[in-house]
């Protein structure tokens, strides 16, 4: 089963860019990749740029309306995801878990909707 | 005759039944449908043809037949009918149906029902619906919920079973024991609900209270050797056999230091002290241990001023290094007072006021604190606020009781 684990942590939690800290979480990052990997279990991932930078967008009566900012103001924000494909559940949580932000913030774990099911 | 085997056989034997279903058709909703199916036909069939030889092989082979009947005609499963249609046949190929040939399954169905990523209530509700096989109505009645409430909760936690891919198995060695405890956690509270739930739902309380009995024998059955189901076991049978003298007809609760000892029910306590000392020589303490050791204390005295307060508060130390927290802090804090060290209690029970302040237990120690200093002051605010904070009609009797006996 595929499942999206969506990486969220609110602003300032994250050790500061260019710390040792820093380099240590970003080693944690490259150790979770690489065990997605020898898994199997890697479908995609990718880090997203700060919420600041995001722009929403509705259509509404047609007219393409754009408002600047995330669909939602949380504290905790969208960071970035990976696609994986599990065997279950267990597997799904046991590969979130080693994302390294799920130490310090959340990481939802929501199971794809596969058409044809 | 036909109803009576029927009735035996779904009471005793329906979670069982079940779990072998779910393991064959891989959905809990199509299981659940499949066995009223067979169920129903079984009502049809024995009453003119005699209740079968095996009558548990006769239930599972006619409701693996109606899965796929409703495979086949249903939409649902329409996409996945061949792959179940053939998972069915070697499930029916692969035993005899003999009753002793049906492997038990509900290790597996009470691991699913408790998995983490439900919520608790959900866990309680979907292990007393599937493994215990109590309905959905007195499941509701028992959380106070309505019975359309309860469906839902039911439904949408069966949904993300299926959705969310929760495997339908027992955990591997390293997840074992946290996902050990969340079962027990489940367990005990079942219990817990029965057992402090009001005079007026004696008869839901009662349930309860045996079911979730009935399922920690179980679990006892299908995993043996864990020292913490045993404990657990313990645990509740302590309690269990002093039900007779925990309520007196017209005034509410009555406390232990109250009860009437001669109307403890000896079997049940003996039961569990036995099954404690099994627990115990298996030399690996947990929280359920120790909270079984410190009851155990409590039946084995001869009376409240006999019982080995001392022994119970080193057993409070060791359960708060399991379960830091402030509930266990306060209990350990009363049973400090029993033994006399009156200022040490009555400072650990100053430090959790704040932690505490809503807690109607909380009050009622410190009403009791109180009036082992002599302060009769300070038992009076502290009942008055107790009273306040007690939600059931028993609770409030009882400390209303207390208060009268004091002033």
């Amino acid at each position: 089963m595929r499942y999206l684990a969506l990486i969220y942590s609110a602003d300032g939690t994250a050790p500061e860019y260019g710390s040792p800290e820093w380099g240590a979480f970003m080693g944690a990052y490259a150790a979770a990749g690489k065990t997605f990997h020898e898994r199997g279990v890697f479908v995609a991932g990718e880090a997203l740029q700060h919420t600041s930078t995001a722009t929403s967008v509705r259509v509404r009566d047609g007219k393409t309306e754009t408002m600047d900012g995330p669909f939602a103001e949380t504290k905790e924000r969208l960071g970035g995801f990976y696609l994986l494909d599990c065997k279950d559940l267990d597997e799904a949580i046991e590969m979130a878990a080693l994302i390294p932000s799920a130490a310090i913030g959340t990481v939802e774990v929501r199971p794809i909707l596969e058409l044809g099911e | 005759m036909v109803a009576a085997e029927v009735s035996r056989l779904l009471r005793q034997d329906r979670g069982q039944l079940l779990a072998a279903l779910i393991r064959a058709v891989g959905d809990f909703d199509l299981a659940e449908e499949a066995l009223s199916d067979a169920v129903e036909a079984a009502w049809v069939h024995w009453a003119r043809s005699g209740v079968p030889r095996s009558p548990k092989g006769w239930l599972l082979q006619v409701g693996r037949r109606r899965a796929i009947d409703r495979l086949r005609r249903g939409q649902r499963f329409r996409a996945r009918v061949p792959e179940l249609t053939i998972m069915l046949e070697e499930d029916e190929a692969a035993r005899a149906d003999d009753a002793a040939d049906i492997p038990d399954e509900r290790l597996k169905l009470i691991f699913t029902c408790c998995h983490p990523a439900l919520d608790r209530k959900s866990q309680v509700a979907l292990t007393l619906r599937t493994v215990a096989g109590l309905s959905t109505r007195e499941i509701a009645r028992a959380f106070l919920d309505t019975d359309t409430a309860m469906g839902q909760r039911l439904s949408r936690a069966k949904t993300k079973i299926g959705a969310a891919g929760i495997p339908y198995a027992v955990p591997d060695r390293t997840e074992w024991h946290p996902r050990l405890q969340s079962v027990l956690t489940v367990i005990y509270l079942i219990f817990n609900e029965g057992w402090t739930a009001g005079a007026g739902d004696a008869p839901i309380r009662d349930t309860l209270c045996c079911e979730a009995i009935f399922l920690a024998r179980l679990l006892g059955q299908l995993a043996s050797e864990e020292p913490e189901i045993e404990a657990l076991l313990a645990l509740m049978l302590l309690s269990w056999g002093r039900r007779s003298a925990r309520h007196r007809p017209g005034a509410g609760l009555v406390g232990l230091d109250e009860q009437d000892r001669r109307l403890w029910n000896r079997d049940v306590l003996e039961e569990g002290l036995s099954v404690l000392d099994a627990a115990v020589a298996r030399g690996a303490p947990g929280p359920f241990q120790c909270q079984a050791a410190i009851q155990a204390l409590h039946v084995q005295a001869d009376g409240p001023e006999a019982t080995d307060w001392q022994q119970i508060v080193l057993l409070y130390d060791r359960l708060l290094r399991f379960q830091p927290t402030d509930v266990v802090r306060l209990n350990r804090a009363v049973a400090l007072a029993e033994t006399g060290a009156l200022a040490l209690a009555s400072a650990e029970i100053k430090s959790l006021a704040v932690a505490l302040e809503d807690y109607q237990p909380y009050h009622a120690a410190r009403a009791e604190v109180f009036r082992q200093i002599g302060d009769a002051k300070g038992v009076a605010l502290a009942l008055e606020r107790a009273i306040e904070l007690s939600q059931s009609e028993d609770e409030r009797r009882w400390l209303e009781a207390r208060r009268r006996a004091l002033f």
